[in-house]
Protein backbone atom coordinates (compact mmCIF):
# COMPACT_ATOMS: atom_id res chain seq x y z
CA UNK A 1 0.00 0.00 0.00
CA UNK A 2 1.12 3.33 -0.72
CA UNK A 3 2.43 5.53 1.97
CA UNK A 4 -0.08 7.68 3.01
CA UNK A 5 1.39 10.99 3.28
CA UNK A 6 2.39 10.81 -0.39
CA UNK A 7 -0.92 8.86 -1.61
CA UNK A 8 -3.08 11.92 -0.66
CA UNK A 9 -2.25 14.01 -3.57
CA UNK A 10 -1.75 12.38 -6.57
CA UNK A 11 -4.96 10.58 -7.51
CA UNK A 12 -7.19 13.53 -8.69
CA UNK A 13 -6.06 14.97 -11.62
CA UNK A 14 -8.14 12.83 -13.76
CA UNK A 15 -11.44 12.89 -11.59
CA UNK A 16 -14.00 14.42 -12.92
CA UNK A 17 -15.64 17.36 -11.07
CA UNK A 18 -19.06 18.16 -10.20
CA UNK A 19 -20.68 21.19 -8.82
CA UNK A 20 -20.80 21.01 -4.49
CA UNK A 21 -24.54 22.40 -4.47
CA UNK A 22 -25.84 20.21 -6.97
CA UNK A 23 -23.93 17.13 -5.10
CA UNK A 24 -25.57 18.20 -1.89
CA UNK A 25 -28.92 19.12 -3.12
CA UNK A 26 -29.29 15.90 -4.77
CA UNK A 27 -28.28 13.72 -1.63
CA UNK A 28 -30.61 16.28 0.84
CA UNK A 29 -33.71 15.26 -1.93
CA UNK A 30 -32.85 11.69 -1.63
CA UNK A 31 -32.83 11.50 2.06
CA UNK A 32 -35.80 13.93 2.12
CA UNK A 33 -37.51 11.19 -0.58
CA UNK A 34 -36.51 8.53 1.84
CA UNK A 35 -38.03 10.29 5.04
CA UNK A 36 -41.80 10.87 2.86
CA UNK A 37 -41.39 6.92 1.82
CA UNK A 38 -40.62 5.26 5.37
CA UNK A 39 -41.94 7.82 7.99
CA UNK A 40 -39.82 6.49 10.31
CA UNK A 41 -36.12 7.94 10.91
CA UNK A 42 -34.35 4.50 11.78
CA UNK A 43 -35.87 2.94 8.72
CA UNK A 44 -34.48 5.84 7.08
CA UNK A 45 -31.07 5.39 8.90
CA UNK A 46 -30.87 1.70 8.01
CA UNK A 47 -32.14 2.71 4.18
CA UNK A 48 -28.97 4.91 3.72
CA UNK A 49 -26.56 2.46 4.99
CA UNK A 50 -27.90 -0.21 2.68
CA UNK A 51 -27.68 2.31 -0.08
CA UNK A 52 -24.44 3.21 0.83
CA UNK A 53 -23.12 -0.30 0.99
CA UNK A 54 -24.64 -0.86 -2.70
CA UNK A 55 -22.50 2.04 -3.63
CA UNK A 56 -19.43 0.92 -2.15
CA UNK A 57 -18.82 -2.34 -3.70
CA UNK A 58 -18.90 -0.21 -6.50
CA UNK A 59 -17.13 2.18 -5.85
CA UNK A 60 -14.06 0.23 -4.57
CA UNK A 61 -12.83 -0.66 -8.28
CA UNK A 62 -12.96 2.78 -9.26
CA UNK A 63 -11.14 3.97 -6.40
CA UNK A 64 -8.34 1.23 -6.68
CA UNK A 65 -8.05 2.05 -10.34
CA UNK A 66 -7.79 5.76 -9.45
CA UNK A 67 -5.49 5.66 -6.99
CA UNK A 68 -3.26 2.76 -8.01
CA UNK A 69 -3.27 0.90 -4.73
CA UNK A 70 -2.28 -2.62 -5.08
CA UNK A 71 -2.87 -4.05 -1.54
CA UNK A 72 -4.51 -3.39 1.52
CA UNK A 73 -3.76 -6.22 3.89
CA UNK A 74 -3.21 -4.37 6.97
CA UNK A 75 -6.47 -2.38 8.56
CA UNK A 76 -4.63 0.39 10.03
CA UNK A 77 -2.95 1.34 6.59
CA UNK A 78 -6.20 0.72 5.24
CA UNK A 79 -8.16 3.08 7.79
CA UNK A 80 -5.41 5.95 6.80
CA UNK A 81 -6.04 5.52 3.23
CA UNK A 82 -9.91 5.79 3.72
CA UNK A 83 -9.32 8.82 5.15
CA UNK A 84 -6.61 10.67 3.58
CA UNK A 85 -7.37 9.32 -0.53
CA UNK A 86 -10.69 8.00 -0.20
CA UNK A 87 -12.15 10.90 1.08
CA UNK A 88 -10.49 13.62 -0.51
CA UNK A 89 -11.08 11.82 -3.73
CA UNK A 90 -14.80 10.86 -3.33
CA UNK A 91 -16.49 14.18 -1.20
CA UNK A 92 -13.41 16.74 -1.36
CA UNK A 93 -12.07 16.60 1.94
CA UNK A 94 -10.04 14.82 4.06
CA UNK A 95 -10.65 13.16 7.47
CA UNK A 96 -8.29 12.46 10.54
CA UNK A 97 -8.01 8.26 11.95
CA UNK A 98 -7.70 8.64 15.96
CA UNK A 99 -9.00 7.20 18.78
CA UNK A 100 -7.79 3.44 17.67
CA UNK A 101 -8.37 1.04 20.53
CA UNK A 102 -5.59 -0.68 22.08
CA UNK A 103 -5.63 -4.03 20.12
CA UNK A 104 -6.09 -1.85 16.63
CA UNK A 105 -9.50 -3.17 15.50
CA UNK A 106 -11.07 -0.14 16.28
CA UNK A 107 -10.66 3.34 15.23
CA UNK A 108 -12.57 6.75 14.09
CA UNK A 109 -12.51 8.87 10.99
CA UNK A 110 -13.05 12.67 12.31
CA UNK A 111 -14.81 15.09 9.65
CA UNK A 112 -14.40 18.65 10.56
CA UNK A 113 -15.94 19.47 7.02
CA UNK A 114 -18.63 17.20 5.47
CA UNK A 115 -19.83 18.62 2.05
CA UNK A 116 -23.19 16.33 2.49
CA UNK A 117 -24.41 18.35 5.64
CA UNK A 118 -23.84 21.88 3.84
CA UNK A 119 -27.30 23.87 4.13
CA UNK A 120 -29.01 20.95 7.09
CA UNK A 121 -30.51 21.46 10.01
CA UNK A 122 -32.51 18.47 11.39
CA UNK A 123 -36.22 19.97 12.87
CA UNK A 124 -37.39 18.28 16.01
CA UNK A 125 -38.97 15.42 13.92
CA UNK A 126 -36.35 13.93 12.58
CA UNK A 127 -33.79 14.09 16.08
CA UNK A 128 -32.94 10.34 15.04
CA UNK A 129 -31.76 10.40 11.92
CA UNK A 130 -28.21 10.23 11.34
CA UNK A 131 -28.10 12.50 8.17
CA UNK A 132 -24.82 11.30 6.48
CA UNK A 133 -25.19 7.20 7.22
CA UNK A 134 -25.12 6.90 3.43
CA UNK A 135 -21.62 7.43 4.15
CA UNK A 136 -21.29 4.50 6.76
CA UNK A 137 -22.68 2.26 4.08
CA UNK A 138 -20.14 3.04 1.40
CA UNK A 139 -17.32 2.24 4.03
CA UNK A 140 -18.55 -0.69 4.79
CA UNK A 141 -19.99 -1.91 1.27
CA UNK A 142 -16.05 -0.95 0.46
CA UNK A 143 -14.21 -2.70 3.14
CA UNK A 144 -16.44 -5.57 2.24
CA UNK A 145 -14.46 -6.40 -1.12
CA UNK A 146 -10.95 -5.59 0.00
CA UNK A 147 -12.24 -9.03 2.42
CA UNK A 148 -12.72 -6.57 5.73
CA UNK A 149 -16.13 -7.48 7.73
CA UNK A 150 -16.76 -3.97 9.26
CA UNK A 151 -19.13 -2.57 11.99
CA UNK A 152 -19.38 0.80 10.71
CA UNK A 153 -21.45 3.53 12.24
CA UNK A 154 -21.35 7.16 13.02
CA UNK A 155 -20.93 8.35 17.31
CA UNK A 156 -20.36 12.15 16.94
CA UNK A 157 -22.56 14.45 14.20
CA UNK A 158 -22.08 17.90 13.87
CA UNK A 159 -26.11 18.11 13.01
CA UNK A 160 -26.75 17.03 16.57
CA UNK A 161 -24.56 19.55 18.03
CA UNK A 162 -21.67 17.60 18.53
CA UNK A 163 -18.16 19.43 17.23
CA UNK A 164 -17.34 17.38 14.61
CA UNK A 165 -18.46 14.12 12.46
CA UNK A 166 -17.06 11.19 14.41
CA UNK A 167 -17.31 7.65 12.14
CA UNK A 168 -16.57 4.48 14.28
CA UNK A 169 -14.73 1.79 12.55
CA UNK A 170 -15.03 -1.77 13.82
CA UNK A 171 -12.83 -4.28 12.04
CA UNK A 172 -14.77 -7.59 12.56
CA UNK A 173 -13.09 -10.19 10.80
CA UNK A 174 -10.56 -10.24 7.96
CA UNK A 175 -11.82 -13.00 5.70
CA UNK A 176 -9.24 -15.15 4.14
CA UNK A 177 -9.28 -16.52 0.85
CA UNK A 178 -11.09 -19.89 0.40
CA UNK A 179 -11.43 -22.37 -2.59
CA UNK A 180 -14.42 -21.29 -4.00
CA UNK A 181 -15.87 -23.98 -5.37
CA UNK A 182 -17.09 -27.71 -4.00
CA UNK A 183 -15.42 -31.17 -4.91
CA UNK A 184 -18.58 -32.52 -6.54
CA UNK A 185 -19.52 -29.42 -8.39
CA UNK B 1 5.77 -5.90 -39.60
CA UNK B 2 3.00 -6.83 -42.13
CA UNK B 3 3.63 -10.45 -40.88
CA UNK B 4 3.16 -9.86 -37.34
CA UNK B 5 0.20 -7.26 -37.77
CA UNK B 6 -1.22 -10.55 -40.01
CA UNK B 7 -0.95 -13.13 -36.73
CA UNK B 8 -3.10 -12.34 -33.86
CA UNK B 9 -1.27 -12.85 -30.75
CA UNK B 10 -4.31 -12.39 -28.29
CA UNK B 11 -5.92 -15.95 -27.44
CA UNK B 12 -8.60 -15.18 -24.63
CA UNK B 13 -8.98 -13.30 -21.70
CA UNK B 14 -10.83 -14.09 -18.21
CA UNK B 15 -12.32 -12.00 -15.97
CA UNK B 16 -12.88 -13.77 -12.09
CA UNK B 17 -14.06 -12.56 -9.17
CA UNK B 18 -13.16 -14.25 -5.56
CA UNK B 19 -15.58 -16.23 -6.03
CA UNK B 20 -14.80 -17.84 -8.72
CA UNK B 21 -17.33 -16.32 -11.16
CA UNK B 22 -16.27 -16.15 -13.97
CA UNK B 23 -17.65 -12.29 -15.09
CA UNK B 24 -16.18 -12.73 -18.94
CA UNK B 25 -14.33 -15.21 -21.19
CA UNK B 26 -13.52 -13.23 -24.54
CA UNK B 27 -12.10 -15.25 -26.84
CA UNK B 28 -9.73 -14.16 -30.20
CA UNK B 29 -8.45 -16.97 -31.16
CA UNK B 30 -8.72 -21.01 -29.49
CA UNK B 31 -8.74 -23.56 -31.73
CA UNK B 32 -8.68 -25.88 -29.76
CA UNK B 33 -11.42 -26.43 -27.31
CA UNK B 34 -11.61 -29.76 -25.13
CA UNK B 35 -13.26 -28.89 -22.34
CA UNK B 36 -16.99 -27.44 -21.54
CA UNK B 37 -16.88 -23.58 -20.96
CA UNK B 38 -17.72 -24.39 -17.08
CA UNK B 39 -15.52 -26.84 -16.60
CA UNK B 40 -12.45 -24.78 -18.75
CA UNK B 41 -13.64 -21.64 -16.42
CA UNK B 42 -13.38 -23.47 -13.25
CA UNK B 43 -9.81 -25.05 -13.80
CA UNK B 44 -8.25 -21.89 -15.41
CA UNK B 45 -9.58 -20.31 -11.59
CA UNK B 46 -7.90 -23.36 -9.92
CA UNK B 47 -4.60 -23.27 -11.73
CA UNK B 48 -4.33 -20.08 -10.52
CA UNK B 49 -5.49 -20.24 -6.87
CA UNK B 50 -2.84 -23.10 -6.59
CA UNK B 51 -0.44 -21.55 -8.49
CA UNK B 52 -1.04 -18.11 -5.87
CA UNK B 53 -0.63 -20.46 -3.24
CA UNK B 54 2.44 -22.50 -4.28
CA UNK B 55 4.65 -18.95 -5.22
CA UNK B 56 4.07 -17.58 -1.97
CA UNK B 57 4.96 -20.73 -0.03
CA UNK B 58 7.83 -21.17 -1.98
CA UNK B 59 9.20 -17.19 -1.21
CA UNK B 60 12.87 -17.73 -0.05
CA UNK B 61 12.64 -13.84 1.67
CA UNK B 62 9.47 -12.38 2.15
CA UNK B 63 8.08 -13.42 5.97
CA UNK B 64 4.64 -14.29 6.81
CA UNK B 65 4.09 -17.47 4.69
CA UNK B 66 0.84 -19.14 5.83
CA UNK B 67 0.50 -22.78 5.42
CA UNK B 68 0.55 -24.70 2.10
CA UNK B 69 -3.19 -24.77 1.72
CA UNK B 70 -4.35 -22.69 4.46
CA UNK B 71 -6.15 -20.31 3.38
CA UNK B 72 -4.39 -17.07 3.01
CA UNK B 73 -5.40 -13.11 3.44
CA UNK B 74 -6.17 -11.32 0.64
CA UNK B 75 -3.06 -9.08 -0.52
CA UNK B 76 -0.65 -11.87 2.04
CA UNK B 77 2.26 -13.27 0.25
CA UNK B 78 3.76 -13.00 -2.87
CA UNK B 79 2.15 -13.64 -6.28
CA UNK B 80 3.20 -14.21 -9.91
CA UNK B 81 2.53 -12.22 -12.56
CA UNK B 82 3.03 -14.44 -16.06
CA UNK B 83 4.12 -18.15 -17.00
CA UNK B 84 5.16 -19.22 -20.02
CA UNK B 85 4.94 -22.63 -22.21
CA UNK B 86 6.55 -23.11 -25.87
CA UNK B 87 2.91 -22.47 -27.34
CA UNK B 88 1.41 -19.69 -25.06
CA UNK B 89 2.26 -16.58 -22.48
CA UNK B 90 -0.77 -16.35 -19.37
CA UNK B 91 -0.67 -12.99 -17.72
CA UNK B 92 -2.57 -12.41 -14.44
CA UNK B 93 -3.49 -9.63 -12.48
CA UNK B 94 -5.82 -9.51 -9.29
CA UNK B 95 -6.68 -6.27 -7.84
CA UNK B 96 -7.04 -6.03 -3.74
CA UNK B 97 -10.79 -6.33 -4.40
CA UNK B 98 -10.68 -9.92 -5.43
CA UNK B 99 -10.98 -9.10 -9.32
CA UNK B 100 -8.53 -11.22 -11.44
CA UNK B 101 -7.94 -10.95 -14.93
CA UNK B 102 -5.86 -13.20 -17.20
CA UNK B 103 -4.72 -12.31 -20.33
CA UNK B 104 -3.94 -15.53 -23.08
CA UNK B 105 -1.59 -14.43 -25.89
CA UNK B 106 1.17 -15.60 -28.31
CA UNK B 107 4.32 -16.61 -26.23
CA UNK B 108 6.22 -13.68 -27.36
CA UNK B 109 4.62 -11.15 -25.91
CA UNK B 110 6.46 -8.97 -23.71
CA UNK B 111 5.57 -7.84 -20.32
CA UNK B 112 1.73 -7.41 -19.93
CA UNK B 113 1.41 -5.86 -16.57
CA UNK B 114 0.76 -2.57 -17.41
CA UNK B 115 -1.74 -3.51 -20.17
CA UNK B 116 -3.88 -5.77 -17.58
CA UNK B 117 -3.63 -2.91 -15.26
CA UNK B 118 -4.98 -0.97 -18.14
CA UNK B 119 -7.48 -3.07 -18.97
CA UNK B 120 -9.07 -2.84 -15.24
CA UNK B 121 -8.82 0.80 -14.69
CA UNK B 122 -9.54 1.93 -17.97
CA UNK B 123 -12.19 -0.65 -19.67
CA UNK B 124 -13.73 -2.71 -16.97
CA UNK B 125 -14.10 0.33 -14.49
CA UNK B 126 -15.16 2.57 -16.75
CA UNK B 127 -17.42 0.31 -19.05
CA UNK B 128 -18.63 -2.56 -16.35
CA UNK B 129 -18.71 -1.42 -12.69
CA UNK B 130 -19.62 1.73 -13.68
CA UNK B 131 -22.76 0.62 -15.28
CA UNK B 132 -25.52 1.47 -13.09
CA UNK B 133 -27.17 -1.34 -14.25
CA UNK B 134 -24.90 -4.12 -14.06
CA UNK B 135 -25.11 -6.27 -11.08
CA UNK B 136 -21.85 -6.43 -9.59
CA UNK B 137 -20.44 -10.17 -8.78
CA UNK B 138 -22.70 -11.31 -12.06
CA UNK B 139 -21.71 -12.17 -15.49
CA UNK B 140 -21.35 -8.99 -18.00
CA UNK B 141 -22.01 -8.81 -21.73
CA UNK B 142 -21.15 -5.17 -22.64
CA UNK B 143 -21.14 -3.76 -26.30
CA UNK B 144 -18.30 -1.44 -25.39
CA UNK B 145 -16.38 -3.33 -23.06
CA UNK B 146 -15.77 -5.69 -26.20
CA UNK B 147 -15.14 -2.86 -28.74
CA UNK B 148 -12.65 -0.34 -26.53
CA UNK B 149 -10.63 -4.06 -25.48
CA UNK B 150 -10.85 -5.20 -29.31
CA UNK B 151 -9.32 -1.84 -30.00
CA UNK B 152 -6.68 -1.75 -27.27
CA UNK B 153 -5.23 -5.15 -27.98
CA UNK B 154 -4.77 -4.65 -31.11
CA UNK B 155 -1.71 -1.94 -30.17
CA UNK B 156 -0.11 -4.23 -27.95
CA UNK B 157 3.24 -5.84 -28.96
Amino acid sequence: MAPPTRAGDYPFAPVDRVNAELFTLTYGAIVRQLLTDFEEVEEVNKQLDTMGYNIGVRLIDDFLAKSNITRCSEFKDTAEVIAKVGFKMFLGVSATVSNWSADGSECSLILDDNPLADFVELPDTCQGLFYCNILCGVIRGALEMVSMRTEVKFVKDMLRGDDAFEIRLKLLEQVAEEYPYKDDE
Amino acid sequence: MAAIASTPRMRCLYIFNRDGVCLHYHVWLRPLTTLSPHQDQKLMFGLLFSLKSFTAKMDPVGGNKGNLGAPNLPGQGCSFHSFRTNTYKLSFMESPSGIKLILITDPRMGDLRDALKYIYSNIYVEYVVKNPLYTPGQPFKCELFNATLDQYVKTLQ
